[in-house]
């Protein structure tokens, strides 16, 4: 640890900073009244182009995702490059389809995913779902966020003998992260985010330019990966894809990106940008991101190409490889610039973790609160709720890495990707057609769902011997094809569900079961900013009328 | 919600349709045709083509949305 003293002080000073800006955010564009929901949980409804562009990029690409990318480019190479066609392909999309998301929100003042599928498809019950998707699969997300900043206090060689010490500098920064979310809501990550984002940019810049230089070229970084893989037993890595992996890389990519932006989160950082331009100009600015996250990914080769070794974790004997890039900005860069690249990790854990508890209190408050405990909540017992269970959310993620394997909660996310992907027929499809019955969609997701479990269940992981939930990479030979390729589950299981989904629909149809009625029109998913049809406190009335 | 709305209350019928929107479908498809990019030859600057092609494909998805965001701007 004293090895790392510089680091751990640069750190801890960059932490410290970012966490006193957490508390002033509450002050930042302040509203005349904070005791609102759309105020805390959502910064007003009023970012700009950049504010969208540094929360959005802060909350899509997080701090596990800047650990875990490269560690899979390290461990199995071109196969983990899927992270960059994932984020070219959900521009095009986030284009088309959320900006009708954000206008129909906009017009009735909805403030999940959720509360859309509500008024659209008259049913409570389908909203429960969606809601309760989205919580579960946002839980493990945060957790995750967790396990980014613990590869980096690993290798400055911060751990203990128990469980608590070990865990103590997370359980104090999630504490303080918890109390400025409190405090702030989502004007605090809005106004983090520019620095971890600054910070980010530096060290990738500085990364792809300096680590060529010291390891002789990106050719010969390539060549050493080249030379790792060839001498591997493993069919399925190498610096190219093979012929049985590409349908997994290119169905892995299309159903992230779709699972992306129905996660809560990404839908609450585009909600609370204030009109249809901010979000389209960030369709092409946002990409930006994906060219970093590309360059970043590869510094799973350069790690190679310097011989890195991941450190094994003393407790449990296994391997951590997310502590790949930490370990490499370690041994390659000068101690005090390795403690900027840790901090900008470590802090790029807490925006999307606040964002994401912000999300998934948001959704418990509208959608389960609202709905089945307290019907006349007002504005402001709402913007309490949410505040509440921001708080019981962070609790559970420091609970989850603390008490249990961290390998659970990696499961768990990947799980939670494919299961947040069941809600794409509702409120995806949802957004352009009301074709669909609502009980066909209840039906669809619960087929969807189910065979999702099943089939994650049949995956196994020969690498760490486990049985069941070993990736989310399905053989086709289990289905009967005779071949060695394998698909992404969730994109299997997604149009099971819409096929289900579809068919329901026909027969409710011809039995002539009640539909429910429309709460929205179809001028709602062109509003816009200024739109005369709209006034806050009637927004805020009729969502719920529709039904009752 | 069962008033109907007039059409004339509605700001300018507005719409998203827009024959620009179908260029959007080239970002989503260039990056899941494999067979153009799965090759280690040409390198550009020591990277394989794999890598530097889907770098390419991010500044596509760029030009594409940012063409479609001025060509459908309302005026």
């Amino acid at each position: 640890m004293s090895d790392h003293i510089t680091e751990i002080i640069v750190f801890t000073f960059l932490f410290l900073l970012v966490s006193g800006m957490g508390f002033v955010a509450a002050r930042w564009r302040r509203p005349d009244n904070m005791e609102h929901l759309d105020e805390w949980g959502l910064g007003g409804r009023s970012f700009g182009g950049w504010i969208t562009w540094f929360l959005v990029g802060g909350d899509l690409y997080t701090a596990y995702t800047f650990v875990a990318v490269p560690a899979l480019i390290f461990g199995a190479g071109a196969a983990g490059f899927f992270a960059v066609p994932y984020t070219i392909v959900i521009y095009p999309l986030f284009f088309l389809i959320l900006i009708r998301l954000w206008s129909v929100s906009h017009r009735h003042g909805f403030v999940t995913p959720a509360d859309f599928v509500r008024t659209r498809f008259d049913s409570p019950t389908l909203a429960l779902l969606i809601a309760i998707t989205g919580i579960v699969a946002t839980m493990p997300y945060i957790a995750l966020q967790l396990v980014g900043i613990e590869a980096v206090l690993k290798t400055m060689g911060v751990t203990g003998d128990s469980a608590i010490a070990r865990h103590a500098p997370i359980i104090i920064a999630f504490a303080i992260l918890a109390a400025y979310t409190y405090q702030s809501g989502l004007r605090a990550p809005a106004l983090i985010a520019f620095v971890k984002d600054t910070l980010i940019y530096i060290v990738i810049i500085v990364a792809v330019i300096y680590l060529p230089y010291k390891l002789g070229g990106w050719g010969s970084i390539f060549d050493a990966a080249e030379a790792k893989f060839t001498a591997s037993p493993n069919p399925n890595d190498g610096i190219t894809l093979n012929a049985n992996n590409q349908i997994q890389y290119i169905t892995l990519a299309l159903g992230s990106a779709l699972a992306l932006f129905l996660y809560p989160h990404s839908i609450t950082g585009v909600l609370a940008s204030k009109n249809r331009n901010v979000i389209k100009r960030n369709m092409s600015a946002l990409p930006a991101y994906s060219f970093l996250l590309g360059l970043l990914a590869l510094l799973g080769y350069a790690a190679i190409a310097s011989g890195v070794k991941p450190i094994t974790d003393p407790a449990t004997g296994k391997v951590d490889s997310n502590t790949v890039v930490p370990l490499l900005f370690d041994m390659q860069f000068p101690s005090w610039f390795a403690g900027v690249a840790f901090a900008a990790i470590g802090i790029g854990a807490l925006v999307p973790a606040a964002i994401m508890s912000i999300a998934a209190a948001n959704l418990f408050t509208r959608n389960i609160y609202k709905e089945y405990i307290r019907k006349d909540a007002t504005p402001a017992a709402e913007a309490r709720v949410s505040k509440i269970t921001s708080l019981v959310v962070k609790v559970g993620a420091v609970a989850c890495i603390v008490f249990l394997d961290p390998q659970f909660s990696i499961d768990l996310q990947l799980i939670g990707g494919i299961i947040i992907l069941q809600t794409a027929p509702a409120v995806a499809l949802g957004l352009f057609t009301r074709w669909m019955h609502r009980g066909g969609l209840i039906a669809g997701w619960i087929v969807g769902m189910g065979v999702s479990m099943w089939m994650l269940w049949q995956i196994p992981n020969p690498a760490t011997g486990r049985a069941h939930f070993g990736g989310s990479a399905f053989p086709l030979s289990d289905l009967g094809f005779d071949t060695k390729r394998t698909i992404y589950v969730g994109f299997v299981t997604v149009l099971l569900n819409l096929l289900v989904a579809a068919i329901v629909t026909l027969i409710l149809r011809a039995m002539k079961t009640p539909d429910g009625v429309d709460g929205t029109t179809l001028s709602d998913y062109y509003a816009d900013e200024g739109d005369p049809r709209i006034d806050k406190d009637v927004a805020a009335a009729v969502e719920h009328k529709s039904s009752t | 919600m069962a008033e109907p709305e007039t059409p004339e209350s509605e700001p300018a019928a507005r719409s998203d349709r827009s024959p620009w929107n179908w260029l959007l479908i080239i970002p989503i498809v260039l990056p899941v045709m494999t067979f153009l990019f799965n090759h280690d030859s040409p390198r550009l600057w020591g990277f394989p083509a794999f890598y530097w092609l889907q770098f390419m494909f991010i500044l596509v998805g760029v030009a594409t949305t940012s063409l479609v965001y001025q060509m459908t701007k309302k005026r």
